[in-house]
């Protein structure tokens, strides 16, 4: 067998060793994150809809400098429910009420993509994968499901 | 005991020179510094595998450092634990250095103290007379897994907590006192407060004095009756006109510089670790343990750190069916014992006492695998303490054996390997069964020691160590 030959056989083994993630897919790559129009309005989005039930209670608001946001920038659009720019970023909501109200506490999501590395791919990969995986199913209570964290209680 | 005198120095003398004879006349600090490193005479033929002493030392020293600051701002409560880690890791001015320092010492430490027990097991180190630096040596390996174990609950992550359940529940399979054991280490029912409050004083206080204690009974031995060498000769039988081995040179200041230079490439690398790597692909900071606790959800796969990993899977090879496996093993070795050992005969019959109680026990009907798997599991850490007296070669350097040693070295550090390997790994029916033949490798190798390292043909031990000048 000569090199050509060898190269395409090894390459053909390839998709097998591909690791999946705890919900058994393929993650997909997360774009380089350098893009800071994109990285801004990834904070907006978790400030207006995931910080209501999750919290990323080791977090302060004025970190999001790191995005190119400047404090005013961050006290006049993203600061909804905390007085200073320094706050951490917490949640209203109890945890016995979010027990009560959907059978589990949200988990604080300042560490999240840490814990979600794994062989399968970085966190970011697990993150971005989970995000643009939810599909309709009506056999959930909820009406929605994910691939990559099946029967999530989330609905992001 | 000789009255107090006053040394008398010139009025010339300088200021340090009287001041530290004023110090040597009240405390022996330069006796010691001599006694201990100064004029310390050390063979002159170290390699490189000579350095890890010093270099654990360092990571001891480390690891203390680093402790003190990190205790400053931990907090031992089940509720604020997870918290404080994150707090040092953000808030804390440079404490995510520290905190990495930390937990890459762990690791370094094991892989340093590995290497340093690699290099004992080469050169026959705990040969006599160096048993006692052995055992006090084995005492610190112990001694820093417990450390290592309590230390890892402290971050209160899902690995820290089902890490300790499983491990602390290990005593519950002992008969009779077991689950009151168990309750008694844990403080309650489920792994909780109470543990981690008892963990943290265990950790930052209880061991760490045993373990300083351990390294100064190690080190006072050491120096007292000599350091080993790569070829295994003692250089005290050949002493020169001036009372010294001629193969032996103070330790200060060649061996100090020898030991700067192997400081700062180790720390080369620990620094790399440290900046850009402190995960290590999920072996150094487990990727799970970045979810805080929770009891009521069981991770499906819980790995301990790398470091216990060979010794937690022979805790896991040891399943129902691999019962009779160990039962046929114990019966064949009580044979082999009557019929090859030259042991007195009481012993002999003790042997096989104790090994067919051993043989009853493992029916199912007596004590149940899991019980077994927790005594293979003890004895494969505890068997390394009887290293000194299973040996038998006639020498002791891996240089002057037959070749075909070298070969069962490597089987049993391959094994070893393995066995790591395996251990963080999800068991499989395959996985299960390489991990029963390495566990049947690993204890082979210490309990036929007796045998195979006093056969072959031996090479002959120059006189004079092998030394390259550079």
């Amino acid at each position: 067998m000569n090199f050509s030959k060898k190269l395409i056989a090894i390459l053909a083994l390839v998709p097998g060793l591909v690791f999946a993630s705890e919900g058994g897919v393929p993650l997909d790559r997360a774009p380089e994150r350098t893009d800071l129009a994109s990285l801004q309005n990834g904070a907006k989005l978790f400030v207006n809809y995931c910080l209501n039930c999750h919290s990323a209670s080791a977090m302060r608001y004025n970190r999001l400098r790191d995005l190119g946001l400047n404090e005013d920038q961050i006290r006049n659009n993203l600061l909804f429910t905390a007085d200073k720019v320094g706050a951490m970023m917490t949640i209203a909501m109890r945890p016995e009420d979010a027990k009560a109200w959907f059978g589990a506490v949200p988990p604080d999501l300042s560490v999240i993509a840490r814990a979600k590395s794994s062989p399968a791919g970085s966190g970011a990969d697990y993150l971005y994968t989970y995000l643009r995986s939810f599909y309709k199913d009506d056999t959930r209570p909820t009406g929605w499901n994910n691939m990559v964290m099946p029967n999530v209680q989330c609905r992001t | 005991m000789a009255a107090f005198k006053e040394t008398k120095l010139p009025a010339s003398a300088p200021a340090s020179q009287k001041a530290l004879t004023w110090i040597d006349d009240r405390f022996p600090l330069s006796k010691l510094w001599y006694d201990q490193w100064g004029r310390y005479y050390a063979p002159k033929n170290f390699n490189i595998w000579y350095i890890f002493g010093s270099l654990a030392m360092l990571v001891l020293v480390l690891q203390i450092v680093t402790g003190i600051f990190l205790t400053m701002h931990y907090k031992p409560d089940a509720n604020l634990a997870f918290g404080s880690v994150e707090y040092i890791m953000r808030e804390v001015p440079w404490g995510w250095l520290v905190r990495y320092m930390h937990s890459t010492g762990a690791s370094a430490f094991f892989i340093i103290v590995y290497l340093h027990m690699t290099r004992a097991l080469m050169y026959g180190s705990y040969r006599k007379p160096r048993e006692l630096i052995w055992l006090f040596g084995f005492a610190i390996f112990l001694c820093l897994m417990a450390e290592a174990f309590f230390g890892y609950l402290l971050p209160w992550g899902q690995m820290s907590y089902w890490g300790a359940q499983v491990i602390v529940n290990l005593f519950g399979a002992i008969p009779m006192i077991g689950p009151d054991l168990s309750l008694w280490i844990r403080g309650d029912y489920v792994v909780s407060d109470a543990t981690l409050n008892r963990f943290f004083a265990f950790h930052v206080i209880a061991l760490p004095l045993v373990l300083l204690g351990l390294v100064a009974a190690h080190l006072i031995a050491l120096h007292e009756v000599g350091s080993s060498n790569p070829d295994g000769i003692e250089v005290k039988e050949n002493l020169g006109p001036d009372g010294h081995p001629v193969d032996s040179i103070p330790s200060h200041p060649y061996y100090t510089v020898h030991d700067l230079f192997g400081a700062s490439v180790f720390l080369l690398i620990f620094s790399a670790v440290v900046f850009f790597a402190p995960e290590m692909g999920g072996y150094f900071l487990e990727y799970n343990n970045f979810l805080p606790a929770d009891s009521m959800k069981t991770p499906p796969h819980i790995a301990p750190t790398w470091y216990f990993t060979p010794f937690y899977s022979v805790l896991r090879a040891t399943t129902a069916d691999f019962m009779y496996v160990l039962m046929g093993a114990a019966a064949a070795y009580i044979v082999f014992i009557w019929l090859k050992s030259r042991l007195a005969f009481k012993t002999k019959a003790l042997i096989a006492l104790v090994g067919l109680v051993a043989i009853i026990g493992m029916l199912p009907q007596v004590l149940d695998a899991k019980f077994w798997g927790v005594v293979l599991f003890g004895s494969s850490v505890i068997i390394l303490a009887a290293l000194p007296w299973l040996d038998h070669s006639p020498v002791k350097s891996i240089r002057y054996r037959p070749d075909w040693h070298k070969y069962v070295y490597l089987v049993f550090g391959l094994a070893f390997l393995t066995l790591g390997y395996l251990g963080t790994q999800l068991p499989t029916p395959a996985f299960t069964m390489l991990s029963q033949v390495c566990t049947l490798l690993y204890f082979s190798f210490f309990l036929l020691m007796p045998w195979w390292s006093a056969t072959g043909t031996f090479k002959p031990v120059p006189k004079r160590v092998t030394y390259h000048p550079h």
